[in-house]
Order: C-alpha cells, then sequence, then structure tokens
C-alpha cells in the first residue's frame, strides 16, 4: 500500500454517518465525476468501510492508494485512484 | 463480460426485505451486473402501496431485541411495536428506506423481476408495482439469467 501522506486528492466524499452500503454507493457516482488517473478521498465514520472500499476499488477497476485513521480511529480517509 | 449476481427475495418483511437490495446496489456500484426476481410475499418489497410500510413482526422472531416475552408478541399491536423498534434502529445507522434502496438499485442498473406466477397468485398488476419494476417473468426466464451468474442468493 502506497504512503497516503502526500496524496492529494482532485474530489473528496464525506460519508460521516453512513454504513454499507451507502459509502460504497456514493463512492461509485463520485468517481465518475472525475478523470481517470485523477484522485478521490473519501471520509467516513464507518469501520467496514476499511474492507468494503478496496474491495469495491479493486472490483470496479480503480486503485486503492490507502487509507489514513484519524486520531481516535473514529474517522477514516480513504483514496482511490479512478481507473477507468 | 461484467461479473453477475442473481438473487431471489421472497419475504416481505422489514427486515427481509434489506439484505437483497443491499447487495444489489453494492453489486451495481462494484461494476457488476445484478438482478433481484421477487416472488411471493417478496413481491411487497415492488408494491407501491406497501412497499414504504413493510412491517417486521416479534413473533416467532426470538432474535429480535423485544422487552417482553416472545409470545407476548401475537397481541394486537405488538407486530406495530416492533416495527417502530427496527425503523428506530434503521434510522439509528442512516440507512435508507426501502423507496429509497429501489431507487437507488435502479439508478444503479439492477433488474427489479416481479414473479409471474405470484402475480396472478395475488391479484396483483403492473400498475400496482413501482414503475421502476420490469415486466413480470417466470422461473425459467430467470434461471437463463441466474445460469450465467458468478454469485447467486436467495432470501
Amino acid at each position: 500500500m502506497a504512503d497516503t501522506v502526500n496524496i492529494k486528492a482532485d474530489s473528496v466524499l464525506d460519508v460521516k454517518g453512513l454504513c454499507c452500503p451507502m459509502p460504497v454507493v456514493k463512492a461509485k457516482k463520485a468517481i465518475g465525476t472525475i478523470e481517470v488517473g485523477q484522485v478521490l478521498e473519501v471520509i467516513g465514520t464507518d469501520v467496514g468501510s476499511k474492507g468494503d472500499m478496496p474491495a469495491w476499488a479493486k472490483r470496479a477497476g480503480h486503485e486503492f492508494l490507502g487509507m489514513t485513521e484519524e486520531e481516535g480511529g473514529e474517522v477514516f480517509h480513504f483514496f482511490v485512484r479512478r481507473g477507468k | 463480460m461484467a461479473q453477475r449476481l442473481a438473487i431471489i427475495a421472497t419475504k416481505g418483511t422489514l427486515d427481509m426485505a434489506y439484505p437483497p437490495l443491499i447487495l444489489a446496489s453494492t453489486a451495481v456500484s462494484m461494476d457488476m451486473e445484478a438482478g433481484i426476481f421477487f416472488t411471493l410475499y417478496g413481491m411487497d418489497i415492488l408494491n407501491k402501496k406497501k412497499n414504504g410500510h413493510l412491517k417486521v413482526a416479534p413473533l416467532g422472531n426470538p432474535a429480535m431485541p423485544m422487552p417482553v416475552p416472545n409470545l407476548v408478541g401475537a397481541i394486537p399491536g405488538m407486530t406495530a411495536m416492533a416495527t417502530t423498534m427496527m425503523k428506530g434502529m434503521i434510522k439509528k445507522i442512516s440507512w435508507p428506506t426501502i423507496p429509497e434502496l429501489l431507487d437507488i438499485c435502479h439508478e444503479g442498473g439492477v433488474k427489479l423481476w416481479p414473479c409471474q406466477p405470484s402475480m396472478e397468485m395475488m391479484n396483483i398488476r403492473q400498475q400496482d408495482l413501482i414503475p421502476e419494476a420490469e415486466e413480470a417473468i417466470g422461473a425459467a426466464t430467470y434461471l437463463e439469467y441466474a445460469a450465467q451468474a458468478d454469485v447467486t442468493l436467495a432470501f
């Protein structure tokens, strides 16, 4: 997994407070609004997304760049590069 | 060719309406194809007069965290109470309502098929269903779709 510290997102999606399936459903929509090669940052609080985001990215043909966890472990930032 | 998910939904209770719709909406978000065959009481999920008012019964449902003995669930009003409780649980995790989730599925391209014999058995007409529902199909049509599927599920 790549270092996420220096990743600059082209678009940010806030799904805080939402749980499965909504982060993935909304990420699918959001990644359609950026260009291939650009990066989407998804900010959420659903702990299940730690597994769901990489699984979604892999199956949908995008590159999961990694995630960071804010202090306290309650907010997650996921970085996905649009692959197709 | 995209991978495919084929689902059968046979239950029309509030709790059992969610899993097929959640998995189908997730599948299309993952660029898979997905189709749901609604049969028997599962037809209520497509029924535009009923799908906003699905219920969950506490009777015979020991997993439901009701504050009374299970048999008390037979008393009138207990199903409404359990349903209110479940709606509270659903709201707490910000899940969409069933009609909203159907919209999400349809927008993502999920095929929503009513079962033809179930329609006849229960006197349901196409106009009783949400406009997003496909025309009713039979078992062979579903199996032809499911035979090409990578994942099949039944609820």
